[in-house]
Order: C-alpha cells, then structure tokens, then sequence
C-alpha cells in the first residue's frame, strides 16, 4: 500500500513537471528568438540561435528605439501608479460615506457602482472618448480620472464588502473623543481597510498596467504605453520586424515577473479575495 | 455621526462619483441615446430609430462575431475549468514544491493580452509551418488559437480559486467518508465537488465573462482574419466604429447588444447561484 503511494506521488510529480515545463515553453521560446536575426524567426522558431543566425542584443536595441521602450515603460507606470493610488484612496472614502450614512440616494449610488461592473467596455467606449477629449482628459494624468472612474465600480464594493463587518464602535469612540470624519477616516477606519486596499490595489494595478484599449483611444499613440507601444511595432502594413518584437516582449514581461515574485503573496490572496466578493 | 458625515459629502463622495459620472454614467446614457441615431460626433446626431439596429441584425460580420464568440465561449470554459479544476486537486495533495508549481502556473495571467497574443503567433505560426499552413489561412486555426491562448492565460487564475475552494473543505468530512470506505472518486464526486459548488460558480461566470468580451488577443492574434471570420463581438464592434465611415450608429447599436447579452450572462449566474444557496 505505502509502495504504491509513493509511486503514485512520483508519477503525480513528474506530471506537473510535465505541464509546468508546457506552462514556460512559450516564455522560453520567445527568449531565445530574441536573440535570432529576425529572417529566421518566423520559419524556425523551435531552432536554438546559431553562428549564423545569432545577432546578440541588436533586437533588443532596434526594439528599444523603435517603440521608445525605456518612455513606454515610464508612461505605464506613472498611469499605473496614480490610478492605483488614486482608485484606493477614493473608492475606500466613497465605500465608507455609502456604508455609515444610510440614504436612498446612497442606495442609488451603490448600486449604479454595482451595475456598471457588468458593462462590457465597448458600450461606453465611443462615447467615454469622446468626452474625455472634450474635458482635455486625453493625456497621461487626464486618464487618471478615467481610471478613477470606471474602476470606482469593482472597488467600491469590495471596499463595502469589507466595511460592513468593520465594528461601529472603534469609529464612535474616535468620534466622541473629538475627531472630525476625515481624522477618524484616516486614523482608524483607513488602516483597518488595509486588506481590503491591497486586494483593490492588486487588481486595478493588474488591469491598468495591461490595459491596451482605453488608453489607445484616449492617447493614442502620442503617449505610448507599453501594450500600445507593443502593438505599435505591427506597423500600419502588416510588415513586422519580429526580432524587436520577440525582445520587447521579453523586456515587458520581466517588470511584470519581478512584481510578481515580490508580491506574489499577496496577488494570491487579491485574486482570491476579489473573485470571492466579487 | 452620521449626521456630521452626512456633510462631509463633497469630500468622501464627490471625487469618485464625478469621475464616474464622467468616465461611465454619462457615455452610457448618451450610448444608448446615439444607438437610435446617425451621427458623426456626439453633438451632431439625427434620430433614425431602430434603424441601427436593423442594419447590425442584418450584417453577417455581426452574426458571424456572435456565433464565433458564443462556440468560443463554450469550448474556453469547459477547457479551462476542467485543467483548472484538475491542477487544483493535484495540487492540494500535499506533493512537495506545490507552492513552486501554483507560481509557474498562474505567472501567464500577469501577462498583458496584446503581449500575449503576440507570444502564441509566433508559436502557433511555428507548428503550423511545418503543415504549410499560417494562422489565418483558416479560421479553425484562429479559433483553436484563441483557446489555447486563453487556457494558458486562465488555467492559473482559476486554479487558484480552486485550491482557495478546496482547502476550504473541512478535513473531517474527507476523512469520515473514507472511514466510510468511499473510493477516490466517490469522495470527488460527492464531497468534493459539491463542497467546492461557490468556487465552481465564480470560475464559471468569470471565464464566461471574460471570454466574451475578449478584445486584446483577438486583435493581436489574428485580428480576424482571413476575412473577418475570427473576429469576436468586441472586436466587430470596434472595427465598426473605427473601420468604417458612417457606421457609428450601427457600431452604437451593436455595443448595446453586446452589453444585454453580457448583462443578461451576468443576471442568469446571479439567479442561479442565489436559487442554489436558498436551496441549501
């Protein structure tokens, strides 16, 4: 019995080998075309770079000036940063007023928050741009309050969510010991949200920072941000130079590994968290 | 407190109720209103009713998008859920390096779509070459295509909540149904699963929503080619909208569609996971 367990376990283990070697293939096979002069990727792709076909870092540095990398990169995090920022501390400011002053208007407001999480972007996609460039809101920080906007929905009511089962009693007291509702928000409601800010700053950061659509119709491509910028080199005519392409893939996904495996503990309880709740 | 917080309006509820009224509510309602009409910019508009509407029902693009978009559907959550859930149980056995192995696989979620879809072209292009054939030469390849991108991309995501789900279960009950003398299988079916039944909803509507609004990788992928065939709803939308002069309208009206197919998914799940919990 104990014999066959373990052979089972071996059997069980080298299968995930298996599918987690399936899993990194397609990262793996990218990294080493990045490394191939662009005539022998398309062809060849399984083909380890040779003598002949190796070309070094020249993907790499056509790629970087192609597409403005290094400028991509600090749009995509400059608008990933202040939106995040942005979202947390508002939607959690809004989920707090709607949760502790019972109205029907709030009643209202929430559930239109609620409602606009099921809208597909496409039905507000002409109109919403359309907008934004009357308010001027078409470049880097305008599209803040974009973000703002249209995340304030799933934020919100995580931030509710979490709220509700926040005890009324530790705000009272803050409350009769002569702090206003900003001081009680930020001294003791806030830090108890903590959980919750994380969770809500997981997800938009993961949305936002890979977000192609939005900001493409909002900036164009005057202000590239990296998925822009990656769809960017596709050119207008079909040609593309898939050499830069293999090596800006690679560099745009390494920011995103090295977020991950620093805060991969908490990106696990946020999708989990979220997609409960949610 | 409540009374003074009621004040306080302009600067806990203001900041984000504007920007929603500016980035949602307000492009929804002048959305639907446009629907209805001819226009150009959004303040030089001529009201022609369902005519929109008509046109889309009409326009085989659109019917195509919906078909595609529905099989696409169907065959991603069945795929994906199946290895999720799969993965989920191998990975709460309690193997060694599970915490290694649940990283590896839910890494490509992280990946952006454009970046993603453009990973999987030169991988897919590659096996293809040897059969002389290319992405878009048919659009079965685009469609097996997209699901493969999509199961490597949600497989993880899911898992997760799978193993959240999973460890969930109280150990007792596992444990009485193998003193009990359950097979393995039983134990699956019948304490399992059903244990894990909130887990499998959410899993469920998340990668039905997703995969029906799936934008990104359908561009990047093949941007529907050969001839518009792989193209989803979100994408035919767009392509209206931007590829084509003087369709907005109907762009409008195809985007409301699409919003009540995806509203309507949405409400479906909501009333079934709310029957189940009142049956327990």
């Amino acid at each position: 019995m104990e014999e066959t367990r373990k052979q089972n376990e071996k059997l069980l283990a080298v299968l995930l080998v298996i599918i987690a070697a399936l899993f990194i293939a397609p990262v793996f096979v990218i990294l080493m075309n990045s490394f191939k002069s662009q005539f022998y990727i398309v062809d060849t792709p399984f083909v380890f770079p040779t003598g002949e076909t190796f070309v070094g870092l020249t993907n790499y540095l056509t790629g970087i000036e192609k597409i403005g990398f290094f400028s991509a990169f600090g749009y995509s995090l400059f608008i990933t940063v202040f939106s995040v920022a942005a979202i947390v501390l508002f939607t959690s400011m809004l989920a707090w007023y709607l949760t502790r002053v019972k109205s029907k208007l709030n009643r209202v407001i929430y559930y239109l928050l609620v409602f606009s999480m099921i809208v597909p972007f496409q039905m507000v996609m002409f109109t919403m741009s359309k907008m934004a460039n009357m308010l001027h809101l078409d470049n880097p920080v305008g599209i803040i309050v974009v973000y703002l906007g249209f995340g304030a929905g799933l934020s919100t009511f995580l931030f509710c969510g979490f709220i509700k089962a926040v005890p009324l009693e530790v705000e009272e007291a803050a409350y009769m010991d002569g702090c206003g509702p900003i001081r009680t928000f930020f001294s003791v409601v806030f830090p108890i949200l903590k959980p919750t800010a994380i969770t809500v700053a997981i997800l938009n950061a993961m949305w936002i920072w890979n977000d192609y659509l939005l900001p493409y119709l909002l900036l164009g491509t005057k202000y590239k941000t990296i998925p822009i910028a990656v769809q960017y080199l596709k050119g207008g005519y079909g040609s593309i130079d898939w050499g830069a392409m293999m090596a800006m893939i690679i560099l745009s996904i390494i920011p995103i590994i090295v977020f991950y495996l620093t805060c991969q503990k908490y990106i696990i309880k946020g999708i989990v968290d979220g997609a409960v709740k949610g | 407190m409540q009374k003074t917080l009621k004040k306080y309006f302009p600067v806990f509820a203001l900041p984000t109720l504007i920007c929603f009224m500016i980035a949602f509510l307000i492009p929804f309602v002048v959305g639907i209103y446009l629907s209805f009409t001819e226009f150009t910019t959004v303040t030089n508009s001529t009201w022609v009713g369902i005519d929109n509407y008509v046109k889309a029902f009409s326009n085989d693009e659109f019917v195509n998008a919906f078909w595609f978009t529905t099989k696409f559907a169907v065959v991603s959550v069945v795929t994906i859920n199946v290895f999720a859930f799969a993965m989920a149980l191998l990975l709460t056995r309690g193997l060694k390096g599970t915490n290694l192995f649940r990283t590896v696989f839910f890494m490509p979620n992280l990946i952006g779509g454009i970046v993603l879809a453009y990973i999987w072209q030169v991988i897919i292009n590659g096996v293809l070459y040897y059969f002389q054939a290319t992405l878009t030469l048919d659009a079965k390849y685009g469609f097996w295509g997209l699901v493969i991108l999509m199961n490597w991309q949600l497989i993880g995501y899911m898992m997760i909540i799978y193993i959240a789900g999973i460890q969930n279960i109280p150990p007792e009950l596992v444990e009485a149904a193998k003193v009990d003398g359950a097979t393995p299988w039983q134990i699956l079916k019948n304490v399992t699963i059903p244990m894990v039944m909130p887990s499998i909803t959410i899993c469920l509507f998340l990668t039905m929503t997703n995969s029906f609004k799936l934008f990104d990788q359908n561009l990047a992928l093949t941007d529907g080619a050969p001839s518009k065939q792989t193209a989803m709803l979100a994408l035919d939308i767009y392509k209206t909208f931007y590829g084509r002069v003087g369709w907005s309208g109907v762009g409008q009206a195809k985007a409301v569609m699409f919003f009540i197919i995806v509203a309507a998914l949405a409400f479906l799940q909501l009333w079934l996971t709310r029957r189940k919990e009142q049956e327990n």
